[in-house]
């Protein structure tokens, strides 16, 4: 995972598969026929669009008020807050132990490393139910270690944990690569402790990619189904997250139910989605003034 | 920064063993309760009636979804970087889309869609049945593995430019022609990158699956919704382990695949594709659904990669 990315891609770590085009050679409009272009929109709307427009209108079958009851029903209510609840703690524990194994990984050599560096993308590999059986197999019932967090919410924390590893770590460790260390060093010959350096010169380059990869990692969590549908016991009010309500409200045939709390998770996510994307436009912006 | 010897230690430390305690542990532990009875235990675990029904009907899908996936995937492609269109910035917002849905309120979707009271409920009385049939399954991954061809497909489009396609349709090419000796050779490992990322996230779906499927075992159950039953309506903990492992070697021959290809795909950076694809969305995403007409800030990731490489990749890739 040394690859060498550009400067910039430290920027705004969320996007990192959009290459920019010298605009001179993308002004070749007659390419793209109007067939071609009516046949991907159409695939789109069959695949993506209709499905979530049917999604919505489903949720307000019985009107706004079934709707806003639907949501505020007190056990979906406590299902979407133990889901954020979980996500944020989950999203924070990230934000702190992401950046030190991004740090670890790029700063310090060890035998191993390599090998290491390679695990951390194994949680964005697995199959979302393997993971749960995987950490069932330690921390559910007959643990072998005498831990048994099955139908508690620390075993959603370490599910969601499991889960959303990467996040951080992949979108640190390239800006932390990249970062001029003269300026670390000026500041530490200008008389900066080790925690000086890293609050006020480190810290501020990283913010961008902790803080996005953070976000991916909450909103990552909120959806999250496979990987706490064995290990989190839906126990309602307790470890029912969201999604596991949704499911229970399709198999016990309330519909209207599931597709209203359906949408209020996607307004959740959309809106995390949102707000990393204002960061990083803010981020970026603030960059282009300095330079 | 120079870090004292000690400090640097208790760091490396307090790292590994939350990696060892989260992800190492865990993992040699399965392995361990799948193997102690003996390979040949595991063996007859994943060759039972139901456990290779499983993995021809996670086959099957796989089968249709890829090339389905395939032409759309580079038609789209070819559609968000070559087009100029008003609402392309919208239409490439869509495609992210998938990214940002939970697994759940995918499967939910699509029943109030393809139900049987759904919008297109009529088609159940025409006897096409889609929701709790091998259609949905299909429909259903493919909604999730939408993004991946189109995304790995992209900046390879972008990179490659249209300068050799223009010589060859001056040269008196078809558009197929091009689109053969040309534009495909120059995009097949971004494709095969794309194809192999479909492969494992329709192998491994297991939460919009699980919602459109009827799961009944040796019929319409994938190779996670046999995990999922043995664990928890035949509590047979040790056929669910087995089964897990099947799906984690298949994980790992992915990622394995997936560094090798890495290599061989033009400046990209490697961690972060695999984050941006498996990730629930891009953060740029749903700016562009609102339609924000401002031109997204792009990764300059291109733009950092000098123009020599362009020519090598351009080379090598023909």
């Amino acid at each position: 995972m040394t690859a060498v990315v550009g400067q910039g891609a430290a920027g705004s770590p969320a996007a990192p598969a959009r290459t920019p085009q010298p605009r001179s050679r993308a002004g070749w409009a007659g390419r793209v026929n109007g067939l071609t272009l009516g046949v991907v929109t159409l695939w789109l709307s069959l695949i993506v669009l209709l499905p979530l427009a049917a999604l919505t209108v489903a949720s307000f079958g019985d009107g706004w008020s079934g709707f806003w009851a639907a949501v505020t029903a007190p056990v979906a209510l406590a299902a979407l807050w133990t889901t954020v609840l979980v996500s944020a703690v989950v999203a924070v524990v990230n934000v702190v132990v992401g950046t030190l194994i991004a740090w670890v990984l790029v700063r310090d050599e060890f035998p191993g490393k390599r090998f290491v560096d390679a695990l951390i993308d194994l949680p964005f590999a697995l199959p979302t139910i393997v993971a749960s059986i995987v950490l069932l197999s330690l921390y559910g019932p007959n643990s072998p270690i005498g831990v048994e967090l099955n139908a508690t919410r620390w075993g959603l924390m370490v599910a969601l944990a499991f889960v959303t590893l990467p996040f951080v770590v992949r979108s640190v460790q390239p800006v932390l690569i990249e970062v001029d260390r003269d300026v670390e060093q000026a500041a530490a010959s200008l008389g900066a402790g080790n925690w000086t350096t890293f609050r006020r010169v480190v810290l501020p380059t990283l913010a961008p990619a902790i803080i996005s990869g953070g976000g991916l990692a909450f909103a990552r969590a909120i959806g999250e189904y496979g990987s706490v549908v064995l290990i989190g016991g839906n126990i309602p009010r307790e470890t029912q997250v969201a999604s596991q309500y949704i499911q229970q409200q399709i198999e016990i045939d309330r519909p209207v139910n599931a597709a209203a709390v359906s949408v209020a998770l996607l307004v959740i996510s959309f809106v995390t989605l949102l707000v990393l994307r204002w960061i990083a436009a803010r981020g970026q912006e603030r960059e282009e003034r300095a330079a | 920064m120079r870090i004292a010897r000690p400090t640097r230690i208790v760091l490396r430390t307090l790292a590994l063993v939350y990696l060892t305690v989260l992800l190492a542990v865990p993992i040699v532990t399965i392995l361990w309760r799948t193997f102690e009875p003996g390979f040949g235990a595991f063996w007859e675990s994943i060759r039972t009636p139901a456990a290779i029904s499983a993995f021809n009907l996670s086959l099957l899908i796989v089968a249709i979804v890829v090339p389905v996936n395939v032409v759309f995937g580079v038609v789209t492609a070819i559609v968000l970087v070559r087009g100029r269109f008003p609402g392309r910035r919208l239409l490439s917002g869509i495609v992210d889309l998938p990214f940002a849905v939970s697994p759940i309120v995918v499967g939910v979707s699509l029943i109030m869609l393809w139900g049987v009271n759904g919008w297109f409920g009529g088609l159940d009385n025409v006897g096409i049945r889609v929701i709790f049939g091998l259609p949905g399954m299909v429909i259903a991954t493919i909604f999730v593995t939408l993004p991946f061809v189109v995304r790995e497909v992209e900046p390879v489009l972008h990179e490659i430019g249209i300068e050799q396609e223009q010589a060859a349709a001056t040269l008196g090419a078809s558009r197929w022609q091009t689109f053969a000796r040309i534009t495909l050779p120059a995009i097949r490992w971004g494709l095969t990158y794309g194809v192999v990322l479909t492969v494992a996230r329709a192998l491994g779906e297991f939460g919009a699956v699980i919602m459109v499927s009827s799961g009944f075992p040796g019929v319409s159950q994938t190779l996670t919704l046999l995990v999922h039953s043995r664990y928890i309506d035949d509590h047979n903990t040790h056929g669910a382990y087995a089964a897990a492992t099947l799906l984690m070697f298949l994980a790992l021959l992915t990622l394995l695949l997936m560094t090798v290809l890495d290599r061989k795909r033009p400046g990209q950076p490697s961690g972060a594709t695999i984050a941006a694809a498996t990730a629930p969305a891009e953060a740029d995403t749903d700016a562009e659904v609102a339609g924000a007409d401002d031109p997204a800030p792009p990764g300059p990731v291109a733009s950092a990669v000098p123009e020599p490489e362009l020519a090598t990749t351009t080379r090598s890739s023909r």
